[in-house]
């Protein structure tokens, strides 16, 4: 890791999203180094979701700057942030159930002309999950939730991303699987570099899975640090890993 | 049997009639979630169009077609971008009620440029018959079993091989994701009004020779809206079986029932399917997931 060096592929300063009366997020800053995996930890309403909406323009900021490899890119149609290099992921998988797992994968190159390139790139991704290239044609929506977890991310890496964003990947699933899907993640990123922003309730697989760890509570960021820190600050462990740390402020839930 | 053979084969001709404005509602339905009650009138005013590239105009047959085809494309999509997508997201109320005054301002607009009279178009199948022993059957008629045959392998093909009509699909099944595909959402929706209308100006112009050509042919949409309900109403194939179903009913019950039950048919059938498969024949058994 070469941090302080870095430009930040993705930085997000003071954004403030809302739904109608409900503001979602209050001025979130948040910074994505180029080949790092950053996740954003919190309780459910926390505000994560709508910091991935945010980002690829689904959910338009009312105010803040979100930038992409210097560019700014706030409020941008979600079709070009993804023709920039930004996919996503969203939270319940969200693959057409009634296309073949070969045309959810397909819709994943929508944006890409070199088909060629698209064609390899499939074998790529039927080498992470080989379980794809077996249903390859069987239609979506009977792959049972793993299966479609898989396909989702791998429906986003077929776009060729700079920038993967991950919406609570472990949703759902049986620990087994979420060791699986977390072990794929780690490897797309050495491998690929992707850079990775991942939203996840799994605190402890998030920590130890990514580099940099953002804790958000009612739209506001309370603690930012390396992972490693995080995973030793008692805050953490008390409130996102349910460990009782011996000592310190024992009784404030 | 020969009179039940020549009911059975108009009954056929007349559905696949119903059978292409259902599949341009079912189109519209699938893809935005919208009725469009002017399907009716947008197929009248492909039957219009017709008149005047080929009466005034006084062009080939077929490049006529393709014509009014291609100038429908063009007008769907404006429709859509007009009257639609600034409504787009608002209850559904308004926007049914808004393609019910799409359909008003076509009927009025046609009665401005076209008149009232009934008109007619002359094409390659008029007066044409085919025998085969005692039957006959019209090539008008021939012509319409035909051309939709055609059309719906074309729409097959198109939905099932070529990018834009996969993306269409997956727009359908999943608007947020095909957002974060990168598909063009919007557009897609132009796109979908734009393939609508075209079905329904074809079905306007094979219909043409065995109803006469007026405004009130615009009602014609309310025939196919069961159509459309039988199928499934959401289904491609439901539809045209949906349709082809309902020109049958309403061919075999006006020659063998008592006058008046022709225009009652078509809903009886509906009614009675639905009470036996409330999905209608192709639907989807899965409820929508919300």
């Amino acid at each position: 890791m070469t941090m302080g060096t870095a430009q930040p592929i993705l930085r997000l300063a003071n954004v403030e999203s809302t739904y109608g009366p409900i503001t979602a997020i209050r001025g979130i800053s948040l910074d994505l180094m180029q080949g790092q995996i950053v996740t954003v930890l919190g309780a459910n309403g926390a505000g994560k979701t709508s910091i991935l909406k945010t980002i690829s323009g689904v959910l338009d900021p009312v105010k803040g700057t979100v930038e992409f490899e210097g560019r700014k890119i706030r409020s941008m149609e979600p079709d070009k942030v993804v023709r920039l290099g930004i996919s996503h992921v969203p939270e319940g998988r969200e693959v057409f159930p009634f296309l073949s797992v070969r045309d959810n994968l397909r819709m994943g190159a929508y944006i890409r002309n070199d088909s060629k390139a698209v064609a390899s790139d499939l074998e790529k991704v039927f080498d992470y999950f080989p379980v794809l290239r077996e249903r390859q044609n069987q239609i979506a929506g009977q792959l049972s939730g793993g299966q479609q977890q898989m396909l989702a991310i791998s429906r986003a890496l077929m776009s060729r991303p700079k920038v993967l964003l991950l919406d609570e990947p472990s949703l759902g699933l049986s620990p087994l699987l979420v060791k699986e899907i977390f072990t794929i993640i780690r490897r797309l990123n050495a491998e690929e570099g992707v850079s990775i922003l991942l939203v996840e309730q799994n605190a402890k697989m998030a920590l130890e899975t990514a580099h940099y760890g953002y804790v958000l509570e009612v739209g506001r960021v309370v603690m930012h640090d390396a992972c490693a820190n995080l995973l030793q600050s008692d805050q953490v462990r008390e409130f996102y890993l349910g460990m009782h740390s011996e000592g310190g402020h024992g009784g404030r839930r | 049997m020969l009179d039940f053979t020549q009911q059975l084969i108009s009954g056929v001709a007349l559905g696949c009639v119903y059978g292409l404005i259902a599949l341009g509602f079912v189109l519209i339905y699938k893809a935005t979630e919208v009725v469009n009650f002017a399907q009716g009138e947008i197929m009248m005013l492909g039957a219009f169009m017709s008149v005047t590239f080929i009466t005034t105009l006084g062009l080939n047959y077929w490049l006529s077609f393709l014509l009014c085809v291609i100038a429908m494309a063009i007008l769907g999509a404006i429709m859509e971008r007009l009257v639609l997508r600034p409504i787009l997201g608002y209850p559904q109320f308004s926007i049914v009620m808004a393609t019910i005054g799409l359909g008003l301002v076509i009927r009025a607009l046609v009665g401005i440029i076209w008149g009232t009279d009934d008109l007619r178009i002359e094409t390659p199948f008029t007066d044409g018959v085919f025998k085969i022993g005692a039957l006959v059957i019209a090539w008008d008629a021939l012509s319409i079993i035909v051309a939709t045959i055609l059309l719906c392998a074309a729409l097959y093909a198109f939905f099932r091989f070529t990018r834009v009509g996969i993306a269409m699909q997956a727009t359908s099944q999943n608007m947020l994701a095909a957002y974060y595909m990168g598909i063009p959402v919007k557009r897609m929706f132009s796109l979908i009004w734009s393939l609508s209308a075209m079905v329904a100006c074809a079905a306007g112009i094979l219909l043409a020779p065995i109803t006469l050509i007026h405004a009130n042919l615009g009602f014609l949409g309310i025939k196919a809206f069961p159509a459309a309900v039988l199928g499934g109403f959401g289904s491609i194939p439901g539809a045209v079986a949906g349709g082809i179903t309902i020109g049958i009913v309403e061919s075999l019950s006006g020659f063998y029932l008592p006058e008046g039950f022709k225009d009652v048919a078509a809903y009886v059938v509906l009614l009675a399917v639905l009470l036996w498969k409330p999905q209608g024949l192709f639907g989807l058994n899965a409820v929508k997931k919300v």
